[in-house]
Order: structure tokens, then C-alpha cells, then sequence
């Protein structure tokens, strides 16, 4: 580098204006070295690649609309009599939160869709992350190397979660005010500390003056912060890991088949921005949310029907709400079953799906890195795992709405209720069943499509009067996607006794992890894969079509 | 003339000029006097309660009983008042079409002259509220804030912030209060029908209830403006999250499988 540089000087006394600049910055910050090793990035290119993408996105729009809100916005629980431009509201005592909300609102220009941006970019972010999540899951991309990202996103997405919960409640109107009161019940359902708990976080009985201003500020600063650092570790990683790819032609796991970041992947990504934005625009132009100056401001004594968080916080409402309200009293404590549990399942569920790439590692005994993308079905206890904690995930969300399931398709809320509580324990199990039968279902079709080819539709006459449908044997490439998966053998235990005939004592946990290897792998739990004999057979002619 | 002047001695013209001004005093004051006419509308009066008590006999009687005494099937009706009477068959609540966790909304069958009737008849079987006028429930005069707040203290509850509607246990719900008649929902707050308490002037003043109507007017109505664009139902968080999961995320991801599906590709040599 510092070669170029004296030989340009000397040959013209002046390099151009841009290269003296872009020397100026190198000589500082080193990026040129950072720069040529990342310009030429390569990414694969796969529609659910940019999932991802589409919550990065979100995010940055969430900030953007953000800062433009906490200009007018005042996060202060002191009463004032509003007198603004909303004539249903004129007279109403409301805090200086509520009412700045409804300047925003009426008053500020833009403030109302960019208010509603803001809220409608939040809904898409968290749902971006969740499907993304999926998307990485169901494809296996959490395996090793990428075992510290997943759990980088995860906390992206609880974190994200418990963001947007304190945006909701910011404006403290009716809906919002019952959602932080909803918080004060699970503060206080914790055994011993709940009360004290209570009078730190709220700085006094509720609802104080204290908690607009503390949710301000954990809102705006501590949970972006953090989730801003976050985010750029699970970027850095991103790239340090490079980017993993469905299975093909001349794709391998020490590859990366796609194109180069600078300057293809820049344009489209930064495209990609904008249309994210016009999306989340449009339907904020079109479509309202959280119409505080319907609600109302939050007073204490109401509560309205239809008070549900938004959809991100909606399996916690499902778990408190049909829970049965149990609780215990003795030596003057009570303790609260009807909301406690529901806030210990509450994590344990958030955690059952964190934890599973080093569950499923272990089972494996599987120390390599994968960069090829698993087809779900090819791992059905991966897939039904999936699938049976999203059906215990959106049960959850129909017990969060039970009130709009049951005006809505005339329906008993207690009949909803009991269906939800039956559900969330039934429903996992049959979709863990239905899911893996299905999987293995899809591993023989696959099975069938590599020996016989794929059903044309044709139908053939033969000259002795049979009648055939012709298979069209598939290409190489095709073949390939569907046999290059491994099928690993299930962990076997080992002789029951050792080489001198004595019993081998095995630990508990190697023979659990033994059955669950089983359940991944065993006989059962896998079609063989068609073997190159196989296939030589059948392609050969003799007597096959 | 000469004719009438023969005969004014006849023996009998006294008796002719006596009916002639009888006949003149009773048509005046058949047709001026008030309490002519106050006689008039108690018939009237009497005759709707007939005319009704016959409406009863064959759209109501089977629950409520001949008299409106009640039965296994229905409540009884004495007591209830005209307003709780213009209200269930107004809305075509009642005649109910089955019995279940609660009576829906319907197709009202009866003209007003007849569901006047039916209330007549039953307002006559004991004391209650009357149908509300127009001055009662009417915006004019109305604190639309104060409104808002009583609402929200009383009715929100199960109706919702705005009165979309909500459930309630066992199937039985709070209907939404979108395009019901101001009167109806008047004669709702007076009577508390089915699953509904009652707010009695004793609870709510007639001003309250004035207020309550025009503040569901105000964000509730025809005319009601929605600034934020689509309401999509005005039911919150759980629809606004569904219309985002499939609008919002749906858009993105076509939008994300249009631009993956427009790349460079590589030429082939």
C-alpha cells in the first residue's frame, strides 16, 4: 500500500483528489485491507436468505421513526386537561405521555404515519425475526459453526419481545396502561420478592409517576443499545462464518456458490432496504394501529374487553389466560399459581427452542461444521420438534384471543379456553407424530423420484396391449439434491459386557443420549436412502421402464 | 223565508230549534273541546293495548305466558316497560327464534304502529321506563369527553373501547354497537337486556346516558372518521398483529422472492 503511494507521488507530485482521500482514511482506519477481503463476499441467493434481511430492515426503520417520535413525545405521568385538536377527547384528565401521543398524532405533521411506520415496522420486525428463526431451524443452519449466532438471534428476538413491549406501553393509554398492569400482576405473583419487586419498579404503589419515564428510558436507550451491539455481532459473524447454502450442483461445504457482495448483493440488498420501507409505509398509510385517541388514556379504575398485547407478547396473555386460577394461602403469603406458572412456562418455552442445536449436537455426537442447508424432511425429528413447539407457540396465541375467537366464530370462550389448555399438551404430540410421518412419507417419494423418475402424466400403449405411464428420469443435478444428504448410523452402546465378561456400567445419560440417537436415526426414523447398486439396477433396462 | 215564518208557532218548532242547538253545542265541542280529544286517545290508548295484547297472544305468549306472568321458558314481563319492550322487538331480539346462551340481533318483523302496540300492552301490566323521546337521546347538548370516560368506566368492560363488541362466559356476548339505533342503545342502558346490568337514572342520569349515546355517535357511527387509515375492526392488538403477519411480513417475503428470483446470473462459456 504505502509502495503505490510513493510512486504515485513521485510520478505526478499529486494523486486525484479521491484516492488522496481514500489514502488519507486507509493511513487511519485500515480499512482498505478490511475492504478487499469483504467487498467480494460471496452470498448464496435463496428468497429465505433475505428473511433476515427483512428484520434488519425493520429495525433500522424502527430507529429512524423512533428518534422522530422522542422529539415530540414526553415521557412525564403529570396530569393535564387535554385541550388539543381531538374534540372527543376535550376535557379528559390524561397524563402528559397520553397527551403528547395525541399531539403526535393530530398535531405534529407526519407524526401520525410516522407513529403508525414505527408501530407497523415493530409488528414486521418481531415476525420477521420469528420466521427467520424458523427459517434457520428447519434448515439446520444453527448447527456448528453457527451454534453462538442462533443464540445471538434468539436473544435478538426475546430482547426484541420485551422492546416492544415497553413501546406499547409508553402512550399509556387504556390498552397499554392494562398491559402494564398486567406486568405489576406478574411482579407481584413472584413468591417473596414479588411486593418488594413491585415498589422498586414502580416507585411506589401503581401506577405511580415513575414507570412512563423508567419504560422511557429502557425503551429508547438500554434495550436498543444492546440490541444494536447485538445485531452487529450476529452480522460480524455472519460474514466471519460465511453464508450457508440449500444443497446443488457444485455446492459443497467448503464453498459458497453465489454472487460477489460489491457490487451485485450491495444493490439488491440496499433495493431490498427500500422496498421493506415502502411495504411498511404503505400499510402504515392505509391501515391504523393502536388508535390511542380511541382508547382513551389509562385510568386504574377501567379496563376495556379485547385488551390483549400486541402479537409478539400474545402466548404469555395465552398462558395467563387460561390458566386455572389457583393459588395458596398461608402464614399470611399468598402465592399466585394462576399467573406464577404461567411466567415459568413462559421462558421455558423461549428456551426449549434456544437450546436445541446443543441438544440435537450431543444426540448426534456431531463435532463437524455444516454449511449445506438440510432439507426438513430429511431430519423428521428436527422438523417435528419444530413444528410441534409452533403448534404449542400459536395454541398459546388462540388462548391470548380467546374473547375475539369467541365472538368472532360463535364460539364459548370457556369452550376455547378448555380447548387451549388441552391443546397446548395434546397438540405438540400429534404434531410431532403427523409432522415425522410426513417427513418420511416425503424421504421415500424422494426415494421413488431417484429410481423411477418422475411421473410424466404420459400414458403409453405397449405393443402387446399393456398400458404404462412413462417415467422421466431425472438430471444429474436433480439426483444429486436428492442423495447427497448423510443418513449417520444411530449411537450404538457398545457389548454389554467388556472384554473380561464383566457388566459395563453405562451412565444414564448415555443411554438416553443412546434412545434419542435412536429417535433420529434408528430404523425407523429414516428411509435408506437409494444406494448406487440400486439405482444401476433399475436404470440398467432389464425389464424396467 | 215566508214558509219558515209561517210555521215558527207551530207546536213543534221549540222542540226542532232545541236539537238544532244541541246538535250545534255537541259538534263544537266535540271538535274543539280538549278533553274531547284526551277521550279520543285513551280509546286509542285501550285499543292499542287490545291490539297488542293480541300481538302477544301469538309472538309472545308461548315463553313469556298469556298474561306476560312468565313461564319455564321465559321471564315475566311485568314490570319490564315499554323501553325494554321497544328494544328486544326493535332490534328483532324477540320474538327469539330459539333458545341458547343468548338472543342475537335480527331482522326485526314488526312495523313500529305494532311494536307501539305490543309495548303498550305490556307497559299496561306494570309500571316501567317508556320509550325514551327523541330530545333524550338526541346529540344536541351532549358532552362527547364526559361521555367517553363514562363509557369507559361503565360499558367498555364488555362492549369494547368503542363498542365493537366482546365476549362474555359460555357463548354469551356483548354485541357490538355499531348501527344501533342512539334509541335503542338508550333503551339498553335504561333496561338491561339479557346479560346486560341495568343503568338506572339512579346510576347513570339521563344527561350520562345522553353523553354515552353521542360519544358512541362521535367514534362509532357513519361518520365516524378513522385518521389512521383502515380501523380493521377496531378490535386491537390481535387483528392488527394478523393483518401484519400476513400483510406486512407476506409483502416482504414476495418482495424478497421477487428480488431473489431477479439476479445476475453468470454467463455460461
Amino acid at each position: 500500500m504505502s509502495n503505490e503511494t510513493t510512486a504515485t507521488t513521485t510520478r505526478r507530485g499529486q494523486a486525484p483528489r479521491g484516492e488522496r482521500i481514500a489514502d488519507w482514511a486507509d493511513g487511519r482506519l485500515g480499512i482498505y485491507s478490511l475492504a478487499k477481503s469483504n467487498m467480494r463476499k460471496i452470498f448464496p441467493d435463496h428468497w429465505s436468505f433475505m428473511l433476515g434481511e427483512v428484520a434488519l430492515y425493520s429495525f433500522i426503520i424502527i430507529i429512524l421513526t423512533g428518534v422522530y417520535l422522542t422529539l415530540f413525545f414526553h415521557p412525564s405521568m403529570a396530569e393535564v386537561t387535554y385541550h388539543g385538536s381531538y374534540v372527543p377527547m376535550h376535557g379528559i384528565r390524561m397524563t402528559q405521555a397520553f397527551e403528547s401521543t395525541l399531539n403526535i398524532s393530530f398535531d405534529v405533521r407526519g407524526g401520525l404515519l410516522i407513529r403508525q411506520i414505527h408501530h407497523w415496522a415493530a409488528l414486521v420486525f418481531l415476525a420477521a425475526m420469528m420466521v427467520h428463526m424458523m427459517r434457520v431451524f428447519f434448515t439446520g443452519a444453527f448447527r456448528k459453526p453457527r451454534e453462538v449466532n442462533w443464540l445471538f438471534g434468539f436473544l435478538l428476538f426475546v430482547l426484541g419481545m420485551f422492546t416492544g413491549f415497553t413501546g406499547y406501553s409508553l402512550p399509556d393509554d387504556l390498552l397499554s396502561g392494562t398491559g402494564v398492569r398486567f406486568i405489576e400482576g406478574v411482579i407481584l405473583a413472584m413468591p417473596l420478592v414479588g411486593s418488594y419487586l413491585q415498589m422498586f419498579i414502580f416507585g411506589g404503589e401503581f401506577p405511580g409517576h415513575d414507570i412512563i419515564p423508567r419504560f422511557f428510558t429502557v425503551h429508547v436507550l438500554l434495550l436498543p443499545g444492546i440490541m444494536l451491539g447485538l445485531l452487529v455481532a450476529h452480522l460480524i459473524l455472519v460474514f466471519y462464518h460465511k453464508h450457508t447454502q440449500f444443497p446443488g450442483a457444485g455446492k459443497t461445504n467448503n464453498n459458497v456458490v453465489g454472487m460477489p457482495l460489491l457490487p451485485v448483493y450491495m444493490a439488491k440488498a440496499g433495493g431490498f432496504f427500500f422496498l421493506v420501507f415502502g411495504v411498511i409505509s404503505v400499510i402504515a398509510a392505509v391501515a391504523s394501529i393502536n388508535p390511542v385517541w380511541a382508547i382513551g388514556p389509562y385510568r386504574p379504575d377501567q379496563v376495556s374487553t379485547g385488551a390483549q398485547p400486541d402479537w409478539y407478547m400474545g402466548f404469555a396473555e395465552g398462558l395467563v389466560r387460561v390458566m386455572p386460577g389457583w393459588e395458596w394461602n398461608f402464614w399470611g403469603h399468598t402465592i399466585n399459581f394462576g399467573v406464577l406458572i404461567p411466567i415459568l412456562v413462559f421462558p421455558l418455552v423461549l428456551v426449549a427452542i434456544a437450546v436445541y442445536p446443543f441438544i440435537e449436537s450431543w444426540v448426534r455426537g456431531d463435532k463437524r461444521e455444516h454449511h449445506i442447508l438440510d432439507r426438513p424432511r430429511n431430519v423428521p425429528t428436527r422438523t417435528g420438534f419444530g413444528v410441534a413447539w409452533l403448534v404449542a407457540y400459536f395454541v398459546m396465541l388462540i388462548g391470548g384471543g380467546n374473547d375475539l375467537w369467541a365472538t368472532h366464530f360463535h364460539l364459548s370462550i370457556n369452550s376455547i379456553t378448555w380447548f387451549v389448555r388441552i391443546a397446548f399438551f395434546v397438540g405438540p404430540v400429534l404434531a410431532f407424530i403427523a409432522t415425522k410421518r410426513i417427513c418420511l412419507g416425503l424421504q421415500r417419494r424422494d426415494k421413488d423420484k431417484v429410481l423411477h423418475g418422475r411421473e410424466s402424466g404420459i400414458i403409453k400403449r405397449l405393443p402387446h396391449g399393456e398400458f404404462i405411464e412413462v417415467h422421466e428420469p431425472l438430471n444429474q443435478e436433480q439426483l444429486h439434491v436428492l442423495t447427497q444428504h448423510e443418513q449417520p448410523e444411530p449411537l450404538e452402546l457398545g457389548p454389554e459386557v467388556d472384554e473380561n465378561g464383566v457388566r459395563r456400567k453405562l451412565k444414564r445419560t448415555q443411554k438416553l443420549r443412546a434412545k434419542l440417537s435412536k429417535g433420529y436415526y434408528g430404523e425407523d426414523n429414516v428411509i435408506p436412502k437409494p444406494t448406487v447398486e440400486e439405482y444401476k439396477e433399475i436404470t440398467s433396462g432389464h425389464g424396467h421402464h | 223565508m215566508k214558509k219558515l215564518s209561517a210555521r215558527r208557532r207551530h207546536p213543534l218548532a221549540a222542540l226542532v230549534v232545541l236539537l238544532f242547538a244541541l246538535a250545534v253545542t255537541g259538534g263544537l265541542y266535540a271538535a274543539f273541546a280538549p278533553a274531547d280529544k284526551a277521550q279520543a286517545d285513551d280509546t286509542a290508548q285501550s285499543l292499542a293495548i287490545k291490539e297488542g295484547k293480541k300481538l302477544f297472544a301469538v309472538g309472545c305468549a308461548s315463553c313469556h305466558g298469556t298474561g306476560g306472568q312468565g313461564t319455564s321458558d321465559g321471564p315475566s314481563l311485568v314490570g319490564v316497560g315499554a323501553a325494554a319492550v321497544d328494544f328486544q322487538v326493535g332490534t328483532g331480539r324477540m320474538p327469539a327464534q330459539q333458545p341458547g346462551a343468548q338472543v342475537p340481533r335480527k331482522r326485526n318483523i314488526y312495523n313500529n304502529a305494532q311494536i307501539d302496540q305490543l309495548a303498550a300492552y305490556v307497559a299496561s301490566l306494570g309500571p316501567g321506563p317508556s320509550v325514551p323521546d327523541k330530545a333524550q337521546y338526541s346529540a344536541d347538548g351532549a358532552d362527547i369527553g364526559k361521555g367517553g370516560e363514562l363509557f369507559r368506566t361503565n360499558c367498555a368492560q364488555c362492549h369494547n373501547f368503542t363498542g365493537k363488541g366482546g365476549a362474555l362466559t359460555n357463548g354469551k356476548f356483548a354485541p357490538t354497537l355499531e348501527g344501533v339505533d342512539p334509541k335503542h342503545i338508550y333503551e339498553a342502558m335504561q333496561t338491561g337486556p339479557q346479560n346486560m346490568p341495568s343503568f338506572g337514572d339512579g346510576t347513570l342520569s339521563p344527561q350520562n346516558k345522553k353523553d354515552i349515546v353521542a360519544y358512541l355517535g362521535a367514534v362509532n357511527g357513519d361518520k365516524t372518521a378513522s385518521p389512521g387509515g383502515m380501523e380493521l375492526g377496531g378490535l386491537g392488538p390481535v387483528t392488527e398483529g394478523l393483518f401484519g403477519y400476513i400483510f406486512g411480513l407476506g409483502a416482504c417475503v414476495a418482495v424478497a422472492i421477487w428480488v431473489a428470483a431477479r439476479t445476475t446470473k453468470a454467463k455460461k462459456s
